[in-house]
């Protein structure tokens, strides 16, 4: 059971366009290392874990990474209000445009789409604790990149 | 009770929350760790009071019944995506 709580976990208040930066962001809405990815992973390999302490780790982390995803999500629809078909034209979401206006779809900044092929849940808790780790690792990467981005 | 606007009271449950979300990720591998789990139980009062404070004053924070609604505020009042 979950209970939705109406509030994000950090405020975001972001009240020009950017539609370069919402689309970099999609890296951490809908890539293979993105919050979805993390929720998705953390909430599927629970089931098989032989331990109470991790059970309970990986219920509450991935529960936090939904509502991280919920933040990119709030970034990512104030970044592309108010742009114009131009703006997102410019900022290399003609495409995304095309096939989902304003919505918020989970996809990488390229256009991929999220699939649970980028999750692994081998039932095996070394292997997929490694696997979180290694997802991890990747989004530390990228999140320099993305901070870079937001100063230019 | 401290008289707070909404975004300064929602800011000051966002700050207990931030708390209460790092010592519960610390408890969940240290579980015997009995002064960690004083400071999440002092956490845990304190949230309590502000939500309830909140719930009060501008409506309900959570849905299924944890903040009592009054007619239409759940889905009436803004969302928070919504600048």
């Amino acid at each position: 059971m979950w209970i939705y709580e109406k509030r994000l976990e950090y405020p975001v208040r972001i009240t020009k366009p950017d539609p370069r930066m919402a689309k970099l962001l999609m890296a951490q809405y809908g890539g293979p290392d993105s919050e979805l990815g993390a929720g998705l992973r953390y909430l599927t390999q629970r089931y098989s874990m032989p331990d109470d302490r991790v059970r309970a780790t990986l219920t509450d982390i991935g529960t936090e990474e939904i509502a991280h995803w919920e933040m990119i999500a709030t970034m990512i629809t104030q970044c592309m209000q108010g742009a114009s078909l131009e703006e997102l034209t410019a900022a290399g979401l003609d495409g995304y445009y095309v096939m989902h206006s304003y919505g918020v779809f989970p996809a990488d900044p390229n256009g991929v789409p999220f699939t649970s092929s980028y999750i692994a849940c081998t039932g095996d808790p070394i292997a997929d604790l490694s696997e979180d780790m290694a997802a991890d690792a990747a989004t530390s990467d990228s999140l320099p990149t993305l901070k870079k981005s937001l100063n230019h | 009770m401290a008289d707070y606007s909404e975004q300064a009271l929602l800011a000051k449950i966002g700050e207990v929350r931030f708390a209460l979300v790092e010592l519960q990720l610390y408890l969940d591998t240290h579980p015997e760790d009995l002064e960690a789990q004083n400071d999440f139980n002092s956490y845990a009062n304190a949230l309590e009071q502000l939500c309830a404070e909140y719930t009060e004053t501008y409506g309900p924070l959570e849905n299924y019944g944890n903040s009592p609604h009054v007619a239409g505020s759940w889905v009436y009042q803004k969302w928070p995506w919504q600048n």
